[in-house]
């Protein structure tokens, strides 16, 4: 398939942002029960307005991908059957409720509601972050379905594509944690860290397992099946114009094999390697801007990994156009 | 329940086109049109087009059949292209089980594109929405026309009969009696798709005989022995036979 930079940006952006949310309610339940040290309100409300600004700047990139973004509302009705409307239903759900979550740490409404059995104090921030939670898991389900629902292109149709999306959102959300903590200098780096590092790992293990799946599997159907004639021998003469044409353009990449192979490399050292040992760096020298060199080097790599992952994709319709396939 | 399709009969077909420019010419003016073409008479041209017809050959030269295979939406019975659709504007009308797109309500996001694995659909890049065969809704529906004429324009158009155009659902349409009669098969069947459009395949009507089934060896009453012809300068008219 063609790699779409609108997409790219979609999928990576709202990946960092939902997994900063999970970092941020992750680190107030650890508070909670006392394992971390509580944060200023400050710590939160920040933090979920930078998650907020990348789940809006990913909305405003797949605008980009639209021929009609002023009808996209329309896009909501259809929930009952398509995961990319789900998806348009899931982000500004996740949207809304991680701006209440931020605004309720804002104004500091965290006094408890009511104490269950006497140790947990339950206030607004909970429940809105609970509900937030709940809306961006939905979220990474919904925007990886999207292309783990197609069966044709069997290289996405695999719960392998939600495992991908989840744990690399995550892992990214967990680094820009990190280097959120370490920007405002409070004690959180290392817990951010290690979750990133964890999370990241078992992206490497998803994303390894997908690269060893769809450098093996052949695609059902085959030209014969494709035209309906079975002799071994077939071969195509013409493809029915000479320019290009949309079935060229949109399901092609044109990238040489060389260069796919260079930016697979790429995002396997900059996703997985060289964040991890920066983290780990960090920890060592208790450095306050390794992790934010971890984050970035992290989401350039996650850029790379998005655009490898749409030239993986063989769309059937390839079949009939074998002089570029 | 009717559902309309087209059967397409590899046996007979030239690859002349002449489907591809008349869906052309009646559709971009029509009600499923424009049709844009990009740098149409310049270098690289492009457009949307709902029909395309390719050349297979197969076998090894000299021995070879040469395919022309007409190309364009198959309408299919259970289309993948239909539910993935966020907005309803690609759909399946319940009356003649022809799939359209709304352009109206289509924000052209691409994903039905993906979701058909035959490639049919086309990206219109200046109205930017997604388009694909009506089968010619706007003419088969139309009850002003004489019936002869209510049928898509690249039926009209072949020039040797290579199109045939029907409900598939009624057992004894022209359609549904050549897919029957004639190997009618539908293309990547493996999806379960189930394409109304079917095709039908080169047929080849070869005699299976025998030297000696062309002469007769055993002939035991000798009653069909050839008279032994005149002598030269006689002609067949003067003999009685
Ligand atoms: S051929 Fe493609 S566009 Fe046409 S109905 Fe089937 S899946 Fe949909
Ligand atoms: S391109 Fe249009 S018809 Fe196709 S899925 Fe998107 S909104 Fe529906």
């Amino acid at each position: 398939m063609h790699p779409a930079f609108s997409v790219i940006f979609l999928t990576t952006l709202i990946g960092v942002g939902q997994g900063l949310f999970l970092a941020l309610y992750t680190g107030q339940l650890y508070a909670l029960a006392n394992l971390l040290p509580a944060q200023s309100s400050d710590f939160y409300a920040v933090g979920s307005m930078v998650s907020l600004i990348l789940l809006f700047a990913g909305l405003i990139a797949s605008f980009f991908h639209l021929g009609h973004p002023e009808r996209a509302w329309r896009a909501a009705t259809q929930w009952r059957t398509s995961w990319l409307s789900r998806e348009v239903l899931a982000l500004p759900a996740a949207m809304g409720l991680i701006f209440l979550y931020g605004t309720v740490h804002f104004f500091d409404l965290t006094k408890p509601l009511f104490v269950i059995s006497g140790t947990l104090p339950v206030d607004f921030s909970l429940i809105i972050g609970g509900l937030g939670t709940l809306a961006v898991f939905g979220l990474f389900l919904c925007t990886a379905m999207i292309y783990a629902s197609l069966r044709f292109i069997k290289a996405w149709y695999s719960p392998l594509t939600v495992a991908n999306f989840l744990f690399l959102g995550i892992a990214s959300g967990f680094m820009l944690a990190s280097a959120f903590s370490a920007y405002q200098g409070n004690s959180l780096v290392s817990f951010y860290g290690t979750w990133a590092v964890i999370a990241t790992l078992f992206g490497l293990l998803a994303r390894v397992a997908t690269l060893y799946r769809n450098g093996r599997f052949r695609c059902k159907v085959d030209l014969k099946s494709a035209v309906g004639v079975h002799h071994s021998q077939l071969e195509q003469k013409a493809q029915g114009f000479m320019g290009g044409s949309f079935n060229t353009r949109e399901f092609f990449h044109g990238k040489s094999e060389g260069l796919l192979r260079l930016v697979r490399y790429l995002f396997l050292l900059m996703v997985f390697v060289v964040p991890v040992i920066l983290i780990l760096l960090a920890y060592a020298l208790e450095s306050e801007t390794l992790p934010l060199l971890a984050f970035g080097i992290q989401y350039l790599g996650l850029i790379l990994e998005r655009y490898h992952f749409f030239t993986e994709a063989q769309h059937p319709q390839n079949l009939y156009y074998q002089s570029m396939a | 329940m009717t559902q309309l399709a087209l059967v397409i009969d590899l046996n007979v077909c030239v690859g002349c086109h002449a489907c591809v420019t008349s869906c052309k010419e009646w559709n971009t003016s029509g009600w499923a049109g424009p049709m844009t073409d990009q740098r149409p008479y310049d270098a690289d041209p492009t457009g949307v087009f709902f029909n395309r017809v390719q050349t297979y050959e197969a076998g090894v030269f000299p021995n070879t059949e040469t395919y022309h295979f007409p190309k364009s939406c198959l309408h299919c019975e259970d289309p993948p292209c239909v539910p993935v659709c966020p907005t309803g504007a690609s759909y399946k009308r319940e009356d003649n089980g022809v799939v359209l797109v709304d352009y109206d309500k289509c924000i052209g996001c691409k994903y039905c594109s993906w979701a058909c694995p035959y490639g049919v659909r086309e990206f219109d890049e200046q109205q930017k929405v997604m388009k694909k065969c009506t089968l010619c809704i706007d003419r088969i529906t139309d009850m002003s026309l004489p019936e002869s004429e209510r049928k898509p324009a690249c039926v009209l158009a072949c020039p040797t009969r290579a199109r045939i155009y029907g409900d598939i659902h009624d057992p004894d349409s022209e359609v549904s009696v050549a897919i029957r009669e004639q190997g009618g098969y539908a293309l990547q069947p493996e999806w379960g798709t189930e394409p109304s459009n079917h095709y039908l395949p080169r047929r080849k009507t070869r005699i299976q005989i025998h030297e000696d089934e062309l002469v007769r060896v055993d002939n035991p009453l000798k009653k069909e022995a050839l008279p032994t012809l005149p002598a030269a300068g006689e002609t067949l008219d003067d003999v009685a036979w």
